[in-house]
């Protein structure tokens, strides 16, 4: 066969096949002679043994692309392995058959069922929102969680991360939002929709068994790129789970929440990469466009104008050192609407959920709360709390210097206010369901504990109808 | 003619293509099959580098690029008010005619709606020569903006040899012709004089070319915001430029919303550049609800919307900023206040940056390109009030607020250190007020003002004379408190004699009462000059009061205990703008009540 019945023959399979590997460096193959090769285009890389690997074009241009291999480049050889050009980018087939079904990192089937048969093919990098076209988002989701219910409020189409370290407890918090948010408002189909990336075997386990004990995981969609997959796989994990998930809510109409874990080991695939294309780097050596593509990842939650459904992302990240500074979280922070910062101490004093409340913040929750939706001294009275319990910790640090003895009858009762928040609003267990009304009256209670003059952020009606304090 | 070439390279948002060697740096070319926007930013030999507006997906090399032989511009005309655009001025309301709730690629669209017809009143007539800048009629293009149609700066003027009588005209119609005078001989009839291009309703001009004006004044005048920390402690100027930095999660974009809302000019430029796609949203939910509080008429009649959010394309949210302020000079040129809110120019930066990277050109510090400070100078230099050209008179001035996204809150890296350079008011956003819920968090220990005193002599002849006092008392407890709070750090605050508490306490009140503002609060959203100058005198008279009844013998838990200070510290909650009595009230009970505890112990 010569060499352009080949190519005939390729393209008739619906691309165009190359074999000159000029360069194999890190996740990157460099492909020689290419003629008709698209930006972003997909590519199917087969090996000698007959091994398919998918990845796609990062560059293109005198006769050269550079292709990103998703699977790795482990086992590939210059000579003998050929790449073929699909011709379109990546796709992810979605119907509503994927509702209670497991796929790899890269979309495939995980769990020994065939493929759903497909509805639609979708481009898994999604396209722009025209925020013209954006629903502002302002539907109360309650928790049951009272930290988030009462002082993070989580509205429905927002993107809320959870910053955490290593060890802490953001997995069984953020496996509580989905088995309770789930519950409530059954009117409306929900759905949730779980990208694991990088994590460990145990940890997306614990998820599956969460959402099938709480019956959730037939409207579940899951995708599993586990700690042993390929790094590179997870450039692509959170882009099909949330393909997967705006389809469910714009096309079906369902309200989606998704949840993606690790975005740390993300961003470190991503860095991978940069560092093989030989890049300037950024920060800690984090591309310089580390924010854009976080954005093109973390903007695909929301609501549009004239769709029922709605996106709401609970990305988990967890902080390297714990540093709120470090690139990854700092850049998440100004993307996100806001962010949930799980804080050490209150996890070494045994705290659940350990929520620095502090520097947590739902940008949101305005909209969401007050008259109507939750109850309308929700905004002040969640506000004075945040008042006092930062009192509290100033009071806090003071009493470690000077004492007990050094601190005026205020201080005092600032810090009785900063023990009881933290032992009977902030702590719960993981199986409590507690109402938005339970949530608001255990604030009263704390913020009682002051006189009335302390409480300079709630209007004088509310005191009247609410203070419980003796003052 | 223009340029025609081939792609040969693709990258992200970087493009080469060659065969082009009749395009000019900055021009705009529509690239590949798809049609997208692009822009010349490198030529070398015949290979021009194009950073590409719209995504580049599926882009292939040997697809063809057409110059279109002009450089990067906008359309100014009517119909520019209260439209939400990209960062190349197409209209996200009719993108999403074209393709729905997602942003499609290559669609080509007019800014504004040219067939709508706007109420023409002609102020020129036959015979009168005109120059560029001149005003040739108006139009009522919102409730709020009478709209002068003007010669275009880059016209060479002439005189009038026609003029369409007062009526309805869309925005394509000759209004007037002219003739030039550049033809030779002068005015003997006429028949020298060469025709020039006939006035329409708009006009285009290049965005990165600042629009001329002819003459410029110092900014004296404050822009007044309503916010309290910003009028009273940090002002700006009409015509003046800021900055507000802040790690996130510290209100830079509900502070940026405040002064687009509350800003006493008459057209706000809204930029969202590289920010959430829901904040833009927010704007156009919230805007037409909201009625600006000098007219009665909803804000959205005087804003303009240039939405480029992170995930748009990069390389238009670097064309964005220049979108937004061309826009903002054209109201100017008309003699309007204009305020332009760019969040966040480090997004701007970003983009700079990452095209430099993919230009291969050698980085400065982390990553951004050495030619990072002066296009920042360029960006804040096109503020400034300024004399516009042509005739009539009319000053104008474009107010520049900057956020800057320092990343990890780092006010040391470039973006902030150099932005710092050209402003001149810096609000200081700090995290630890936001952890605590002190909001406006900017912080008044490392925030400057450069037009105090300039706006001082506009309190002291506006509202009172002992303004600039007031603020210097108050400003001093608040240093003060600063210089305390470290003694207090190390040995408690039982450890300072009353007089320090004192201050302290009314540092406390200070903060509380005067210095935070609730943005979402109905009352406290917005305060006027007058209730700002009320509170203030309160505050330092307490403080003043404090110091006599403590030497008269009172105790500091006496003054602690006065039930004045609750209503003090809510007044800017409980007391509306108008309710000047109430304030009065306020004034005359914590009088007695100081009264009240002097008296007690004085004769004992």
């Amino acid at each position: 066969m010569s060499g352009s019945e080949a190519a005939a023959a390729a393209a008739s399979k619906g691309g165009v096949q190359y074999s000159k590997i000029a360069e194999i460096k890190g996740p990157l193959v460099i492909v020689d002679d290419v003629e008709n090769a698209a930006f972003d285009e997909l590519v199917e890389v087969e090996t000698r043994d007959g091994e398919k690997r998918l990845g796609k074009v990062l560059e293109v241009g005198n006769g050269k692309a550079i292709v990103q291999v998703f699977e790795g480049t482990t086992g590939l050889s210059v000579s003998g392995t050929n790449a073929k050009f699909v011709g379109k980018v990546m796709e992810m087939p979605v119907s509503r058959e994927v509702l209670g079904r497991v796929f790899d990192g890269l979309g495939r089937p995980k769990d020994g069922l065939p493929d759903p048969i497909a509805d639609r093919f979708i481009d898994i990098n999604g396209e722009p929102m025209n925020p013209e076209q954006r629903e502002y988002p302002k539907d109360f989701i309650q928790t049951g969680v009272s930290v988030i219910d009462g002082m993070i409020t989580l509205v429905r189409g927002q993107k809320l991360p959870i910053f955490s370290g290593s060890g802490m407890s953001h997995n069984l918090l953020a496996a509580q939002i989905a088995r309770q948010a789930a519950v409530v408002g059954t009117d409306d189909e929900f759905a949730v929709v779980f990208a694991a990336i990088g994590v460990q075997y145990s940890e997306a386990e614990y998820f599956k068994r969460s959402l099938e004990e709480s019956g959730a995981l037939k409207r579940s969609v899951l995708f599993l790129n586990l700690a042993d997959d390929p790094a590179i796989e997870r450039i692509i994990t959170p882009r099909v789970a949330l393909t997967v998930a705006e389809y469910l809510a714009f096309d079906l109409g369902m309200h989606v929440l998704v949840i993606l874990t690790d975005m740390t080991n993300y961003a470190e695939a991503l860095r991978e990469i940069s560092a093989a294309r030989e890049e300037v780097p950024g920060r800690k050596g984090y591309p310089g466009y580390l924010y854009t593509d976080l954005s093109t990842i973390y903007e695909r939650a929301g609501k549009l104008v004239g769709k029922k459904g709605s996106v709401t992302q609970v990305p988990i990240l967890s902080m390297p050192s714990d540093d709120i500074t470090h690139p990854i979280p700092d850049l998440t922070g100004y993307i996100t609407e806001g962010q949930i910062v799980l804080g050490r101490d209150l996890f070494r004093q045994g705290v659940y959920p350990p929520v620095n409340i502090l520097m947590s913040l739902s940008r949101l929750m305005k909209d969401g709360i007050g008259e109507g939706s939750t109850r309308e001294d929700h905004g002040e009275i969640s506000n004075q709390n945040y008042d006092a319990y930062s009192r509290a910790q100033e009071v806090r640090a003071l009493a470690g210097i000077v004492g007990k003895a050094g601190l005026t009858e205020i201080d005092l009762k600032y810090m009785g206010v900063g023990d009881i928040f933290e032992k009977e609003f902030l702590s719960q267990s993981i199986d409590e369901n507690r109402n938005v009304e339970e949530t608001l009256s255990i604030l009263w209670k704390v913020v009682s504990q002051l006189p009335k003059n302390e409480l300079t952020k709630v209007k004088d009606k509310y005191m009247d109808q609410y203070y419980q304090g003796t003052d | 003619m223009a340029a025609q070439g081939r792609i040969v390279w693709v990258s992200g948002p970087a493009v080469k293509a060659d065969g082009m060697s009749d395009a000019k740096m900055y021009e705009t070319v529509v690239v590949g099959e798809a049609k997208l926007v692009g822009e010349v930013i490198r030529l070398t030999g015949d290979v021009a580098f194009i950073q590409v507006y719209e995504s580049t997906s599926g882009l292939k090399p040997g697809e063809p690029v057409v110059g279109t032989g002009n450089p990067l511009s906008v359309l100014l005309g009517p119909g520019i008010i209260g439209q939400l655009y990209d960062g190349i001025q197409r209209p996200l309301r009719e993108l999403s005619k074209a393709s729905g709730s997602f942003i499609g690629r290559g669609i080509t669209t007019t800014p504004v709606d040219m067939a709508k017809k706007y109420h023409f009143v002609p102020s020129v007539s036959v015979g009168d020569e005109v120059a560029a800048g001149n005003v040739i009629g108006t139009v009522q293009e919102t409730d709020l903006i009478d709209h002068s149609i003007m010669v275009p700066p880059d016209h060479p003027g002439g005189r009038i040899a026609s003029v369409v009588p007062e009526g309805d005209y869309d925005l394509e119609v000759e209004l007037a012709t002219v003739e030039s005078a550049a033809g030779g001989g002068g005015d003997d009839g006429g028949s020298n004089s060469a025709p020039a291009e006939p006035l329409r309703m708009y006009h285009r001009w290049p965005v990165r070319k600042p629009r001329p004006y002819k003459d410029r004044y110092d900014p004296t005048v404050p822009l007044l915001t309503g916010q309290r920390v910003i009028d009273t402690f940090f002002p700006i100027a009409k015509g003046g430029t800021g900055s507000i930095p802040g790690a996130f999660g510290t209100g830079k974009t509900v502070t940026l919303h405040q002064i687009a809302k509350w800003a006493d000019s008459q057209v706000v430029v809204y930029i969202g550049c590289g920010e959430r796609g829901n904040e833009m949203t927010e704007v156009l939910v919230e805007f037409p609800h909201l009625t600006d509080p000098r007219s009665g008429k909803p804000l959205m009649d005087r804003t303009v919307l240039v939405a480029n959010t992170s995930n748009m394309p990069v390389a238009a949210r670097e064309a964005s900023i220049y979108t937004g302020v061309t826009i903002a000079e054209y109201y100017r040129d008309m003699g309007k206040d204009v305020v332009l809110v760019a969040d966040s120019t480090s997004r701007w930066a970003e983009a700079l940056r990452e095209m430099s990277g993919r230009l291969e050109e050698m980085p400065a510090e982390e990553g951004y390109p050495s030619y990072l400070a002066s296009r920042l100078a360029e960006f804040y230099e096109r503020a400034g009030r300024v004399r516009a050209a042509g005739s009539p008179d009319r000053d104008g001035s474009v107010t520049l607020v900057g956020a800057v996204s320092p990343s990890g809150g780092d006010f040391t890296e470039p973006v902030t250190t150099h932005t710092m350079r050209f402003i001149k008011t810096f609000w200081a956003l700090d995290a630890k007020l936001a952890y605590s819920r002190h909001y406006p968090s900017i912080n008044w220990m490392n925030s400057y003002s450069g037009y105090l005193a300039d706006i001082a002599k506009w309190w002291g002849q506006n509202v009172s004379e002992d303004w600039l006092d007031l603020r210097s008392d108050a400003y001093g407890i608040l240093q003060r408190e600063d210089t305390l709070k470290e003694i207090v750090r190390l040995l408690g605050p039982e450890a300072l004699p009353d007089e320090e508490k004192l201050i302290l306490e009314v540092a406390r009140m200070i903060k509380i009462g005067l210095l935070q503002q609730n943005s979402f609060d109905d009352v406290d959203t917005y305060c006027s000059p007058d209730k700002q100058y009320r509170l203030l005198k309160m505050l330092v008279e307490f403080y003043k009061r404090g110091q006599t009844a403590l030497k008269e013998g009172a105790g500091l838990a006496d003054i602690r205990a006065m039930p004045i200070i609750g209503s003090l510290l809510k007044a800017r909650m409980e007391i509306k703008d108008e309710e000047t009595q109430k304030l009065d009230q306020l004034g005359a009970q914590m009088a007695e009540q100081f009264q009240g505890i002097t008296g007690v112990k004085v004769p004992s």
